[in-house]
């Protein structure tokens, strides 16, 4: 019995190995930021077309964007989320693997927002200064650049409530990390004059700009490297903390949260397409263009995507919490045209 | 105390004195330590047990909801002049109606149900009814209508799923105060389900598609299932009998009753050993690097999860089929060598069957064990929305990209919206059972066949 079973094992590796030359469904890795709207995607595509639905595995952006730039064929995959555009550096990775068309295509704009426990202290406006003030190794205090002294939120700003800070935010790997140290971090060092302050002090401007968007390292600031739902986890057990999130996952625990408005501006998918609300980044995924023909449905899930009724205002994914592209027939455009990155056809 | 009493000596004096009824301090201390030992042994027990019940009332308590489901009952009117505008019943334009295009009919059933019984309700326009209906519902009208074109122009009765957050409120886990700050659903809206709920439009049912369906984007928790997961378990199951039982039990039989004892079989010995203590995440790089990135055996596929699995299971096997043949006398072996077996004839036809109850409980344990595994999966791509297509035929279940149980459960437990909290409760209570039914085969093979000398 053990001699059949090891020998039909073995037979269908054999057969799997040749099998893995004739997939029919698209792969999609990246982004746990894309990941909700992909799916949401996906499982439409598969009610939708004869095609299988497409398969989408998350591990952070640049997880998918390395996938992505193994190489050509069957065994790579197809299309890669990212949740910030694809580096320069990737880019020559990619050729250097003969990965060299690819085509970039935008779904839309996602809101970062700052929420805390719904019964927890009004945490209600936050300014980029208050958040630099909180979170950074070395603030402006008296005129002077000292380490951090405050422990509570009032000693800055008597705006804010007089409890400890305990602020919970997304880790290295997190592509969301970087728009908060771009888009918040560095802009409430500048305002607050700890940027000219340390300019002053004889720090080189790359420097600067490397010490503004530090974090401080005594515990006030916690690095959650897990999901949303870990850092709602430590918001509900922490009715001091305050969380970033994306504005999709707030919308789905609003009974749990409250957010607070940045620079005065209350996130909403409305006021991130205007640009009113300072913190938010574009959502992109990656097409492989040797794909495209090889792989069945590859070019008409990229075209459903970005389609009016899927990323349009009313779609599903604006539904979910996506902030629609207000250039949407554009990206139809260069979907439909396969134009690849660098204005190639 | 017989030593005391029967060697006298200067320091027992006073114990001549005492009556056997009567403790002295001494007897008195030891029994105490005695008593004292018991009560720790007891309470640690008892905080096994808690802490047991704890962890059995939070699963069931969270996950119980997950087998229930919300339906809607709507009568849909599959109006020609949206789904069929040509009017000739060609399956290929029929196609071409997205399920965008039914999503109205099916707002309009409801709407229309909602106006007939006369319910009061502030909502003037089907589109209202958007916050009752599962996304899924246009999909599920859609297939029928494909399947069966002759439907267009009747009305038809459909089981449709409600939305996540109407069937939370059903089942008590969205209250009227949480919807107070949701903006997904609003009182009104319930006071409508509540109507509904009374003239019997809505109500709850067994949720086979729990166990039996696929899984579902974020959007729509309720339509969300474990099926193809299961599948994709059974089949990484399959994979690490198939590898990990003949090549076990051939490695151990030869270890133990063929191989002479020198260096290099205690090398061997030793590093078994030090495998089966490898945290499995490290099987799971081993497997990225070797079967997919090297071998280029497909992403995602249950084969390669079956193949890291086997990695990981096998020096369980190895130890305890080592251990179930080291536990034949050697009498048998001797008796069988005694007339006439050749020493192959001895192992296969005297000691291995002997040996097998203990092999198989041993195999068992090692299955169990490899179905509750998560972590190796992570990095062979089995984790994100996977589970979504049924594999096709045998070898479309081994390539097929797939998910597993626990990575399934993993997955849920990540999203965003509360419904699936529920789910992934209800999806470990699945995988208790399959482990508890595993763990329950094993100790029955063992009482019933194992034999003690």
């Amino acid at each position: 019995m053990t001699l059949k079973l090891t020998a039909s094992a073995l037979a269908i590796a054999a057969v799997s190995a040749s099998a893995a030359h004739a997939r029919d469904n698209v792969q999609v890795a990246g982004s746990s930021t894309v990941l909700p709207y992909a799916s949401i995607v996906a499982e439409a595509f598969g009610e939708n077309f004869d095609f299988p639905t497409p398969v989408v595995e998350s591990g952070g952006s640049s997880a998918g964007l390395k996938r992505f730039c193994e190489g050509v064929g069957e065994n790579s995959i197809d299309i890669a989320n990212a949740s910030r555009a694809i580096r320069e550096k990737e880019i020559e990775a990619c050729a250097a693997n003969g990965v060299t068309d690819i085509i970039e295509v935008r779904i839309g704009y996602d809101g970062i927002v700052f929420a805390s426990q719904i019964d927890g202290p009004a945490f209600t406006a936050f300014e980029p200064a208050d958040l630099y003030n909180a979170l950074a190794p070395k603030v402006l205090k008296d005129g002077a650049l000292v380490d951090n002294p405050y422990t509570t939120w009032a000693e800055f700003n008597a705006d804010l409530p007089d409890v400890e800070i305990s602020a919970f935010i997304p880790g290295t790997k997190h592509g969301t990390r970087e728009v908060f140290e771009e888009k918040v971090l560095a802009v409430g060092c500048e305002i607050t004059g700890a940027f000219q302050a340390m300019i002053d002090g004889g720090m080189s401007e790359d420097d600067a700009e490397d010490a503004c968007i530090a974090v401080r390292t005594d515990g006030k600031s916690v690095d959650i490297d897990g999901d949303y739902t870990e850092t709602l986890a430590r918001i509900d057990s922490n009715a001091n903390g305050v969380g970033v999130f994306g504005l999709a996952f707030y919308e789905n625990n609003t009974d749990k949260l409250k957010v607070a408005t940045m620079s005065g501006i209350a996130p909403s998918t409305e006021t991130i397409a205007s640009g009113e609300y300072p913190v938010s980044r574009p959502l992109f995924f990656y097409v492989k263009k040797a794909h495209i023909g090889v792989i069945p449905g590859l070019k008409e899930y990229a075209e459903f995507f970005v389609s009016d009724e899927i990323a349009g205002p009313d779609g599903p994914l604006s539904e979910y919490g996506l902030v629609s592209d207000p250039e949407l027939a554009q990206t139809q455009a260069a979907v439909a045209d396969e134009q690849t990155m660098g204005g190639g056809m | 105390m017989t030593d005391a009493t029967s060697t006298p000596g200067p320091m027992d004096a006073p114990a001549v004195k005492g009556s056997l009824h009567v403790q002295d301090a001494r007897t008195r201390k030891r029994n105490a330590a005695e008593a004292r030992f018991k009560f720790y042994g007891l309470s640690a027990v008892a905080i096994g047990l808690v802490f047991l019940v704890v962890l059995l009332t939070a699963i069931i308590g969270n996950g119980v909801g997950a087998f229930q489901q919300s339906f809607i009952a709507a009568q849909v009117y599959l109006d020609p002049a949206r789904l069929d505008k040509a009017g000739d019943r060609n399956i290929e334009d029929i196609k071409k109606v997205s399920t965008f295009g039914y999503t109205p009919l099916i707002q309009q059933a409801v709407f229309d149900k909602v106006t007939e019984l006369g319910i009061d309700t502030p909502f003037d326009d089907a589109k209202d009814m958007k916050a009752l209906i599962s996304a899924s519902a246009a999909a599920i009208v859609r297939d029928e209508v494909i399947a069966n074109p002759d439907l267009i122009g009747q009305t038809v009765e459909f089981r449709l799923l409600a939305a996540s957050r109407v069937d939370g409120y059903l089942k008590g886990r969205v209250s009227r105060d949480s919807v107070a700050r949701d903006k997904n659903i609003d009182a009104e809206h319930l006071d409508l389900v509540d109507a509904l709920r009374d003239e019997g439009i809505i109500a709850k049912g067994f949720n086979a598609s729990f166990i039996t369906g696929a899984d579902a984007s974020e959007s729509r928790p309720e339509q969300a299932g474990l099926g193809v997961s299961i599948l994709g378990s059974f089949f990484m199951m399959l994979v690490v009998l198939g590898l990990s039982l003949p090549v076990g039990v051939a490695a151990s039989i030869y270890l133990e009753e063929f191989a002479s004892k020198n260096r290099l079989t205690d090398i061997i010995e030793v590093n078994i050993s030090n495998l089966a203590a490898v945290p499995s995440i490290v099987f799971g790089i081993l497997g990225l690097a070797v079967f997919i990135q090297f071998m280029h055996l497909p992403q995602s596929a249950p084969l390669v999860g079956g193949l890291v699995l086997t990695l990981m299971t096998l020096p369980t096997i190895i130890i305890s089929t080592r251990a179930s043949l080291k536990a034949v006398p050697p009498s048998i072996r001797d008796a069988a060598l005694g007339v006439g077996a050749s020493k192959m004839q001895s192992v296969f036809h005297h000691v291995l069957p002997l040996a097998m109850p203990g092999i198989l409980t041993g195999t068992i344990i090692g299955l169990a064990q490899a179905l509750g595994e998560t972590a190796p999966l992570l990095l062979i791509g089995m984790v994100g929305y996977i589970a979504t297509n049924y594999p096709e035929g045998l070898a479309g279940g081994f390539i097929d990209p797939n998910s597993a149980m626990p990575a399934q459960i993993y997955e849920w437990a990540k999203r965003a919206d509360p419904a699936y909290y529920e789910r992934a409760w209800g999806g470990i209570i699945i995988l208790l059972v399959f482990l508890m039914t595993m763990n329950i085969i094993a100790i029955l093979l063992r009482r019933r066949f194992e034999r003690r000398w």
